[in-house]
């Protein structure tokens, strides 16, 4: 097996961001050019409740290296309670892969309001500089998915 | 199969710089269920959309993705080109190739890479929509404006005068605001109240506007056109319908120990009181907090001398439930609090006061009958200065990081009408920057320097401190000579930052309006949408969405209206279809999704449904989809899978998990 060690190890990183205050802050971020890596691809949801853990899981199943759950500020949930939901399911998600024994620094759950374009961007750099410190994701990758 | 097309935005060169539009074209030609690719300047002007309705006819388009801006910018303008040539608007996704590629990135081919993978997630996507339809629901054709300063006044007045019925709230007893406790406004010196009270009067007298004083907003429901509302109405132990607002009360009650908030706590005022002379209703309240006959059953003196027998200590708060259409914050502004900044012994010594406070030591109604004195001896000041920027524009987490704008005008009218009444005060203004961006505001300030004098330092003020004999030393530096400064002042005055005002913070969360770190609501677009919140139906009017004055503040105002006045001027409202939908054959009825709605919208019904080995009834969930907003909560909390969320269903968000990381 050889090892190309001159190319740069990328990580795949899915962020889901809820439609209210996220993704507004994440075009808040584009507006304002602050820049964040491209390995970051957001998907729109209106609620970060709507996100559910087996998506974060299928992700990961698909070959992502880190999947980054942003949801509106606790108590400025557009629909009242969704970041609660989602505070919870997460605190869940933590501890199913701690026990699997999957590094729980792949997945990321932040509260960034629309107003927070520049929150967005630090936390979408730092994000991804954890996850690449971290490499690549074998264990959870289902191998029939590999390209 | 979907027959899908995709038209890429250059967005001018917005995207085009970046991303390589023809190759991302080429590309996504061979996505499954593409059938037809193009790019385009601008594919959200006129011709754009031509180009696109004509593909949805000629080529039978089933489902579009647009490769452009975000979709909080031109998703509606492309669902409606969509819907005019026949194609149902929730068949297009966008794919935001700019927001979130080509503003970020610098790198073309790293650029052009991510646009490739966030337009094949958006095909992905497109090839599991299906179409849906929106419902209708009905326009209460009412208004709520919660704040009774000038903002909350001016909104009502427009809505009113359009003919639509207003309510204002107003938590403290009068209507006003903080305008009501100015004594002249920049630039043109005029009397604050001899503006506002008519404006109060108005509001008052007019038939569509009920005012809610001495009332606060308790909890908020519903969505937009549909708000159901509580409104806690305080007691105010007099009968408003009785009271003549004869002031008889406020005179012989004997406790006199409260501070009086109007004032900025520099008098004292009665236990039954009206906040300040003008105040709109001209009713009083009892603060049954320092009411002797509340706090030891005696006394009783109001009642005895109230002619027109308006006095009730027995009324208890009522809670007032109301629909509405639309919601209007304006909520207004506070000063800081000073604990802070210790190092202006705004603490120790009551000659260092902040503007606001000026603001009534100078007014004919206020505590010294506008004689401007040192609280501590009376003696009139003959070294006034003044400190700009006390907790805006800074840099610590002291203060606030923005400017509170309206500061560098209102010193310099300060240090104007000091010099104009005492001539034979010095008074010198220490300043970072003088910020004066308005019609007339410059004038203004070079009037202050070169007609009356003022003495404008640009530098900070690190110390000041009280001396034994009374005044107070103030240490600063002058930047331009580079020196240190020590002058000896009667009376500092700090230009203390604004805030939004005490209460804003779970308000906004009973409205599910956004707000930003400094607690200042959230526009929906900064440049665009300026008085609506993102959450339809609320809007903004004055203070509480930024720093303002009062000009900026009645325009802003002016404009909330005209966005209220158009959403109540419609009958019924679209809904939004992307609503939850159970699938009854895989429902067992366990109530984990109405458990967790925050809306209600989720009820069960007995319904007879194909079961292993024929039929069977059994209890099922049933979405509302006029209650569902679409949070997808219920969805997650499925335990068997059976409820999903049109238009950002399982499949579709999976499809889109796969694109990404294929």
């Amino acid at each position: 097996m050889q090892i190309d060690h001159k190319e740069e190890f990328r990580p795949k990183i899915v962020a889901f961001c809820c439609n209210w205050c996220s993704y507004a802050g994440a075009d808040l971020a584009g507006s304002s050019r602050l820049s964040y890596p491209a390995d970051v691809k957001i998907i729109r949801v209106p609620c970060s409740c709507r996100v559910n853990p087996m998506f974060l899981l299928r992700a990961f199943e698909r070959g992502a290296d880190g999947v980054i759950l942003c949801g509106c500020h606790p108590g400025d949930c557009h629909y009242s309670t969704g970041n609660y939901y989602t505070r919870r399911r997460m605190t869940l998600l933590f501890s199913l892969l701690e026990f699997i024994g999957i590094e729980k620094e792949r997945v990321r759950v932040e509260w960034v309001s629309a107003a927070e374009g520049a929150k967005f961007s630090e936390t979408m750099n730092d994000f991804v500089k954890t996850v690449g410190s971290l490499g690549r994701n074998i264990r959870l990758g289902d191998l029939r998915c590999r390209n | 199969m979907q027959r899908i097309g995709v038209f890429v935005c250059h967005c001018g060169s917005n995207i085009a710089a970046t991303v390589d539009v023809k190759q991302l074209v080429a590309y996504v030609k061979s996505e499954p269920g593409v059938v037809y690719a193009n790019d385009y300047p601008y594919m959200c002007s006129e011709a754009g959309q031509a180009m696109i309705a004509e593909a949805i006819q000629n080529e039978r388009l089933s489902g579009i993705v647009v490769c452009s801006c975000s979709p909080r910018m031109h998703e509606a303008t492309f669902r409606k080109c969509a819907a005019g040539a026949g194609l149902n608007p929730y068949m297009v996704e966008i794919a935001n190739i700019r927001e979130q590629c080509s503003w970020i990135h610098k790198d073309m081919e790293t650029a052009t890479q991510k646009a490739l993978v966030l337009a094949r997630a958006a095909i992905a996507k497109v090839n599991l929509s299906t179409p849906l339809q929106e419902g209708e629901s009905p326009v209460t054709k009412r208004a709520l404006v919660i704040g009774g300063g000038i903002a909350g006044i001016q909104t009502a007045l427009d809505i009113a005068e359009a003919g639509y019925e207003v309510d204002i709230v107003e938590r403290t007893p009068s209507i006003g605001g903080r305008m009501a406790q100015l004594d002249k406004t920049f630039p043109t010196l005029d009397c604050s109240a001899c503006i506002l009270t008519p404006k109060m009067v108005e509001a008052a007298a007019h038939e569509k506007i009920t005012l809610y004083t001495y009332s606060e907003v308790e909890k908020v429901s519903g969505f937009v056109g549909d708000f159901t509302v509580d409104i806690r109405k305080k007691a105010r132990s007099v009968d408003a319908d009785k009271c003549t607002g004869c002031g008889a009360c406020q005179e012989k009650c004997p406790s006199k120990k409260a501070p009086d908030a109007f004032n900025r706590g520099l008098k004292m005022r009665s236990a039954i009181y009206t906040p300040f002379a003008q105040a709109v209703p001209n009713v009083p309240v009892i603060d049954r907090e320092t009411c002797i006959h509340f706090q030891t059953g005696k006394c009783g003196l109001c009642a005895k001398v109230c002619q027109a027998q308006a006095i009730d200590y027995t009324q208890e708060d009522a809670i007032i439930t109301r629909k509405y259409g639309a919601i209007v914050a304006a909520t207004g502004f506070d000063m800081i609090k000073l604990d802070h900044y210790d190092e202006y012994a705004y603490s120790q010594s009551p000659d260092v006061i902040t503007s606001l406070e000026l603001e009534r030591l100078m007014n004919a109604a206020g505590p010294t009958g506008g004689h401007l004195e040192r609280l501590s001896d009376h003696r009139q000041p003959k070294e006034i200065v003044f400190i700009q920027c006390v907790g805006s524009r800074c840099a610590d987490d002291r203060g606030k990081s923005y400017c509170s704008k309206i500061c560098c005008m209102y010193t310099a009218k300060h240090a104007m009408l000091i010099r104009e009444k005492y001539p034979d005060t010095k008074v010198t203004v220490f300043y970072i920057d003088v910020r004066t961006p308005g019609k007339n505001f410059d004038e203004f300030y070079r009037r202050a320097v070169e007609e009356y004098h003022v003495d404008y330092i640009k530098g900070q003020v690190g110390k000041v401190a009280p001396q034994p004999d009374g005044r107070l030393l103030v240490q600063g530096v002058d930047l331009l000579d580079a020196r240190q400064l020590q002058i000896e002042a009667d009376l500092v005055v700090l230009a203390a930052a604004i805030e939004p005002s005490e209460g804003v913070r779970p308000l906004a969360g009973m409205l599910t309006a956004g707000i930003d770190t400094n607690d200042f609501l959230t526009e929906a677009h900064p440049k665009l949408r300026p008085v609506e919140s993102a959450t339809a139906g609320i809007f903004l009017s004055g203070t509480c969405q930024g720093p303002k004055d009062i000009p900026e503040t009645v325009s802003q105002a002016g404009a909330a209206a005209v966005k209220v006045i158009g959403l109540l001027a419609k009958d019924r409202l679209r809904t939004n279809p992307c609503t939850a939908m159970p699938d009854v054959l895989a429902c067992n009825g366990c109530s984990a999704c109405a458990n967790v709605c925050p809306y209600g919208a989720i009820t069960y019904e007995e319904k007879e449904v194909a079961a292993p080995g024929g039929r069977e009834t059994r209890r099922v969930a049933v979405v509302n989809s006029a209650l569902c907003q679409g949070c997808g909560a219920c969805t997650v909390a499925c335990p068997s899978g059976a409820m999903d969320l049109q238009g950002f269903s399982n499949r579709q968000i999976i499809a889109e998990v796969d694109a990404i990381c294929r």
